[in-house]
């Protein structure tokens, strides 16, 4: 293995871990999580 | 925030109201000594930094405004004033919103609040050192990197400070999430701190003259790398952490999707680094670099767009509030221009394109759809939320100034910008024009002399906008002496969010 096959094992692991990103983004588990953290600018308002 | 979240700083004043009101005792007030600091000298150095640009676009126009004397010529005053408004106006708007927001979305007092004192002072001398050294002619010669090097470990020294007082209140945070704003704003001060550390290396030989350590291409490299990146991570992340409070804030509801800021956030992350090389398109540098370059400038058009969505869609229900409302009109129409722009920049960075638009005013005009539309916009904005609640007020002294401020602005970032636009093309057409016999149409004077009255519109249009800066120093000014500076209870009501 050369550094060439190093650098796209990294390219494809960014890009793995992007897609992951968006996974959990959008995974249903967190939406109630994610609403409320959508919700702390006005935390402490009337 | 309302009203009754608001104490005065007189001795023997009762605690916020929203506290008593609550049954729970508050003991701690937010601190906001930086954040009122700050704001006032966003405001100031907008001011200098703005009348600045038309100094020097009034040079352009008429070169006797040089006046013959070396510390008054464009050459120098450019970097001054590229670095007033970028660091000073845009910088100090930073760490005011920064220290204001991660505050409030970790409701909590800023930790080590003595350093955030520092950050201002050592800030300020930052700026007044460069207001000193420009003109005299002392520079690295590195775009917006122009500062030599004891400024440079100076800035370094203010930069850790900020990092410990802002990652440290994160750290301390009341509620469980870390908002998406903070998110924007944690990136923007750890890559700054890279971005300068790298860029700024440099052998020194005198006090103020210093050799940079890398040679050739790789310098401009290294150079365009940050280039890109202070534009990326302090001109865009800084500000879309403003854009992620300000918006929902001053339209009353949410982010639209806080899905689509998690994304939008990785997008740029991912992708931002990437796209400095189509700086040096044609230049020197390996081909397949600058290739690289315009395909990470094009994909990054994605998240620039997701998080443009997403700050115009929170107004989804509320757009009938833009017509009596001055300070949301210039957030939302910040957010068109970094639309624009940031579909603009993806453009010029094809490599067809770039051989049209490289090296002529066409650049200058997009770097000022961001700088004066997205970034400026988004700051004035952000200041007239801040300022009357930092000094006990309701709104700001005149509502009908921001009106005027908001007019202003705008005709003077459109002027500039379809100024640029047309002498920008103008300029690319007439260099490449060859006749039949391979010799060059036009002399580069006969450009000079097709982009003049331009350069007048441009002018003009620099003058407006600062015109409008100016009308906006008055109003926050007035606005301060009208109230006193507050100390704003943090809410105890929401103990439940504690996390261990």
């Amino acid at each position: 293995m050369d550094i060439t096959d190093l650098r796209i094992l990294a390219t494809l692991a960014t890009f793995v871990t992007f897609v992951g990103v968006w996974v959990w983004a959008w995974s249903k588990k967190n939406k109630r999580d994610f609403d409320e953290a959508a919700r702390l600018p006005f935390e402490g308002e009337e | 925030m309302s009203a009754n979240t608001i104490a005065t700083a007189a001795p023997g004043a009762i605690l916020g109201a929203s506290a008593v009101k609550t049954g729970a005792v508050s003991t701690s007030f937010y601190d906001d000594y930086a954040v009122r600091n700050f704001t006032i000298m966003a405001v100031v150095w907008g001011v200098v930094g703005m009348l600045m640009g038309v100094v020097i676009a009034s040079q352009l126009a008429f070169p006797e405004l040089n006046l013959g004397i070396s510390w008054t010529s464009f050459g120098r005053l450019r970097p001054l004033h590229t670095n007033l408004v970028i660091f000073a106006f845009g910088g100090c708007a930073l760490f005011a919103t920064s220290y204001y927001v991660v505050q409030r979305t970790s409701q909590t007092r800023l930790r080590f609040p003595l350093l955030s004192r520092y950050t201002f002072w050592g800030y300020q001398a930052v700026i007044v050192a460069a207001i000193i050294t420009l003109p005299l002619g002392y520079t690295s010669g590195k775009e917006y990197a122009e500062l030599e090097w004891p400024i440079d470990i100076l800035l370094l020294i203010v930069w850790v400070m900020y990092g410990t007082v802002f990652f440290g209140t994160i750290a301390a945070r009341k509620v469980k999430h870390i908002y998406v704003a903070n998110w924007f704003y944690g990136a923007f001060i750890l890559v700054v701190a890279i971005l300068h550390i790298v860029n700024s290396m440099a052998i020194p030989a005198e006090i103020f003259k210093s050799y940079s350590v890398y040679a050739g291409v790789q310098d401009a490299m290294i150079q365009w790398w940050y280039g890109h990146n202070a534009v990326g991570f302090f001109l865009t992340a800084g500000f879309l952490g403003m854009m992620y409070y300000f918006v929902p804030k001053q339209a009353e509801r949410p982010v639209y999707s806080y899905r689509l800021s998690i994304v939008h956030f990785w997008g740029l992350i991912f992708t931002y680094m990437w796209a400095g090389s189509h700086h040096l398109h044609y230049t020197a540098l390996p081909d397949w670099t600058q290739s690289v370059g315009m395909v990470l400038s094009l994909i990054l058009l994605a998240p620039s767009w997701g998080g443009m969505i997403n700050g115009m869609m929170t107004m989804s229900g509320a757009w009938h509030k833009l017509r009596d409302d001055p300070i949301l009109r210039f957030l939302i129409v910040s957010l068109s221009f970094y639309g624009m722009s940031t579909f603009e920049g993806p453009m010029m960075a094809i490599k067809t394109v770039n051989a049209l638009s490289h090296y002529t005013d066409w650049t200058i005009g997009h770097v000022h759809s961001g700088a004066l539309g997205w970034v400026g916009f988004i700051t004035m904005g952000s200041i007239y939320f801040l300022v009357p609640r930092l000094y006990g007020l309701k709104q700001m002294y005149s509502k009908k100034a921001i009106e005027i401020h908001f007019w202003l602005a705008t005709i003077g970032v459109v002027l500039y910008i379809t100024a640029m636009w047309i002498s920008g093309i103008t300029a690319g057409l007439m260099w490449g024009a060859i006749n039949d016999d391979g010799t060059l149409t036009y002399t580069f004077v006969e450009g000079v002399k097709a982009a003049h009255p331009f350069y007048i519109i441009r002018m003009l249009g620099g003058l407006l906008y600062l015109g409008g800066m100016v009308i906006m120093l008055w109003n926050v000014l007035k606005t301060a002496s009208l109230g006193q500076p507050v100390r704003v209870a943090i809410p105890a009501s929401h103990a439940h969010h504690v996390h261990a």
